[in-house]
Parts: C-alpha cells; sequence; structure tokens
C-alpha cells in the first residue's frame, strides 16, 4: 500500500485562494535501468494524476519518465464550495491510489 | 588554586582525547547541503522522508505475527520512544551485544511479536526505524562509550583512523582534516549522522547509515563491510559519540 500525503487548509474563507500539497510515494521507474544479470527492469510511472473538489476536476496531471521518485505536487485552487477534495492516480502497473481531505468553505 | 585549576584543566583535557576528537566548531549535517535541500529537510509535508515515518507509524499500530502491536507495549502515540535513538547504537544486557535502533527494534519483533526479523535496508525496517528515530528529533545525541560499549567504541575508532582501500584514505583525512572543501561537486562534511535514516537525493530513496557508510567505502575504492556487521556497528557508536550533543534530525535530506 503506498503512502501518500495531502495537505490543504481545512476551512477557507470564500473566494480565498489555498495552496493544495500532494506527495506520493512512488519509485517512478524509468525503464532505463537494467538490473546486474541485464534484465531492463520495466517502466513504472504514475502517468496519470486527477484533483477533484466534489464533482469538478480542478487538476489533471500526466507524467513521464522526466518525474523523480515520489512526485510532489503544489498548486493554488480557490474552492467555490465545501466538499471532500480527492486526488487519485494510476501508475503502469495498474496500482491505483487515492487520498482525500476535507475543505468547508465559509 | 592556579596551578590546581591548570591540573583540572589538563585532566579534563586527557579526558576529552579519551573520548572523540571532533571537529571545531561542531556541524551537523545541513550545514554543508544546498539552501534548497535545507529547506526540503525543514519542511515537514514536502521532506520526501516523512513519507517513511508516516509508513512507520502505520506499522506501530498494525498487528505483529501473534497480534501484539508495538503500540501495546510502548503506547499508542510512541512518545515513550522520545529520545530512543539518541542514545543508539548501545550495548543491550538482553542481547549481549553492541546494537544500533534497527537491530533493536527486530530485537522485539521476533522476541514479542512472534515474527521474523526485518531484512535491512527493507521498505518496513525503514520506516520503523525513521518513525522511532523521528521521535527522538530535536534531541542531542547521547550514546554511552563506557563499559561494555568500550571495546566496540574503541574498535570504531580504529576503523575511522584506519587507511582503507586504493585510495588509501582513512574518515578522519575527510571528515576532520577537510570537512567544508569540496569533492567535485560535493561539500565534505564533518560525518555527523544525526539525520540518518536520511532520505537521499541520489538513490530517490531513504536510507540507512550502514548504506551510506558502505557508499563511502564503495568512494575509496575499499572492500565493503556488511550492513549490521560489528565493524559498522562499532563505526557508527565512534560517530555517535563524536556527533554528542548534536541533535537528532531524522528524517534529514542528503543529496
Amino acid at each position: 500500500m503506498a503512502i501518500a500525503r495531502l495537505q490543504v487548509p481545512s476551512t477557507v474563507r470564500a473566494g480565498e485562494a489555498v495552496e493544495v500539497r500532494v506527495l506520493v510515494q512512488h519509485p517512478m521507474e524509468t525503464g532505463f535501468r537494467r538490473e546486474a544479470d541485464g534484465r531492463a527492469v520495466p517502466m513504472n510511472v504514475v502517468h496519470s494524476l486527477v484533483c477533484r473538489l466534489g464533482a469538478v476536476e480542478i487538476l489533471r496531471a500526466e507524467f513521464g519518465t522526466g518525474v523523480s521518485a515520489n512526485p510532489y505536487l503544489a498548486f493554488w485552487i480557490v474552492p467555490p464550495a465545501s466538499g471532500e477534495l480527492v486526488v487519485e492516480w494510476v501508475d503502469d502497473a495498474g496500482a491505483k491510489g487515492r487520498v482525500a481531505a476535507p475543505i468547508a468553505v465559509s | 588554586m592556579r596551578a590546581a585549576a591548570l591540573l583540572l584543566a589538563a585532566f579534563a583535557a586527557a579526558a576529552f582525547a579519551q573520548e572523540a576528537k571532533r571537529p571545531s566548531p561542531l556541524k551537523p549535517g545541513p550545514e554543508f547541503q544546498s539552501p534548497d535541500v535545507r529547506a526540503l529537510q525543514a519542511d515537514d509535508f514536502a521532506n520526501p522522508g516523512m513519507l517513511w515515518v508516516a509508513r512507520g507509524g502505520e506499522l506501530w499500530r498494525a498487528p505483529g505475527a501473534n497480534g501484539k502491536r508495538c503500540a501495546d507495549c510502548h503506547g499508542v502515540d510512541a512518545v515513550s520512544m522520545k529520545g530512543v535513538s539518541a542514545r543508539h547504537p548501545r550495548h543491550d544486557p538482553s542481547l549481549g551485544r553492541l546494537t544500533d535502533l534497527s537491530g533493536r527494534i527486530d530485537a522485539c519483533r521476533t522476541r514479542y511479536q512472534g515474527g521474523p526479523a526485518l531484512a535491512r535496508e527493507s521498505p518496513d525496517a525503514l520506516a520503523l526505524e525513521a518513525f522511532v528515530a523521528h521521535q527522538s528529533r530535536g534531541l542531542p545525541v547521547k550514546v554511552s562509550t563506557e563499559g561494555p560499549a568500550r571495546a566496540a567504541f574503541e574498535r570504531g575508532r580504529a576503523l575511522y583512523f584506519t587507511r582503507v582501500g586504493q585510495l588509501n584514505l582513512a574518515c578522519t583525512h575527510c571528515h576532520d582534516e577537510r570537512w567544508g572543501r569540496t569533492l567535485l561537486a560535493e561539500s565534505i562534511s564533518q560525518g555527523h549522522a544525526t539525520g540518518w535514516p536520511a532520505y537521499r537525493l541520489e538513490w530517490q530513496s531513504l536510507g540507512s547509515l550502514h548504506r551510506r557508510l558502505r557508499a563511502c567505502f564503495f568512494g575509496v575504492r575499499a572492500q565493503q563491510p556488511a550492513a549490521g556487521s560489528e565493524d559498522l556497528l562499532a563505526l557508527e557508536l565512534y560517530l555517535a559519540g563524536r556527533a554528542g550533543g548534536l541533535a537528532v534530525e531524522v528524517p534529514g535530506v542528503r543529496r
């Protein structure tokens, strides 16, 4: 089970911009490396990551081999309404991850 | 009176020489890192080592092979682990030998949780060690180098000052005599291990001190002692004695 962290203020004033920070534990294997016996290590990166607030898609990211292990994302949003902020991702091995935090807009 | 004071000073100096030879002023690892790496370590959210600490917290609360959790004996919030990492490596009377934190955690797992020992450097071993060591963050390193630990400390000191490898260097040649200077793009630290286990950007992962020490042996083209070997434990003890008073900073971030 991959570990991930999501940081966002739990309460926000309406119209206020807040920073969302995401840290996902993942090896981000490029596919270029080889084992000591010459076998290629198969590529396995988090290829897509989606952030939603309620039903609204806020951010969609597509990653490749250029992103380092344990990717870190930070971005700003102005939450229109209260809801659950959900970040979901899929890697090349098909493993899915999800992390969520509630946001209350007052 | 003055003679007595001088005598006392001489005794103090002699006692100090018995301990480790220490660089002056004592500088922890981050002082030799670039500002961005220092900022990454200081940021408790972005510091990637915190992923291992978080995982270690899960393991702390998860049942072991016989259903017993770490938390059942030591408490859920791990407050009881405060200061434990600052005292390791130490001579453990119940084991009858010198052990580091990861060895001590393994002893707990096999003795009280009925489970197999964790392989050194395995993700779970690193996570638990990081989680336990993190509870001591900010506390000064204070290991015992007396009594049963003395022999290992002297062994560590001997290793520290022995030239090894094709480059024919001892630890002291870089970390006492040339700290603050550079090896190509890298600045040479004083070699205090207060941030380990640390997230090393080169490895893109958290790694143990023994892995880092082995990398040093590799760097001078010497034979590498095995992780968890008596040699590396002794060296770790010597380094901890030498870093005495510096604060634990696990999880550190290093290039």
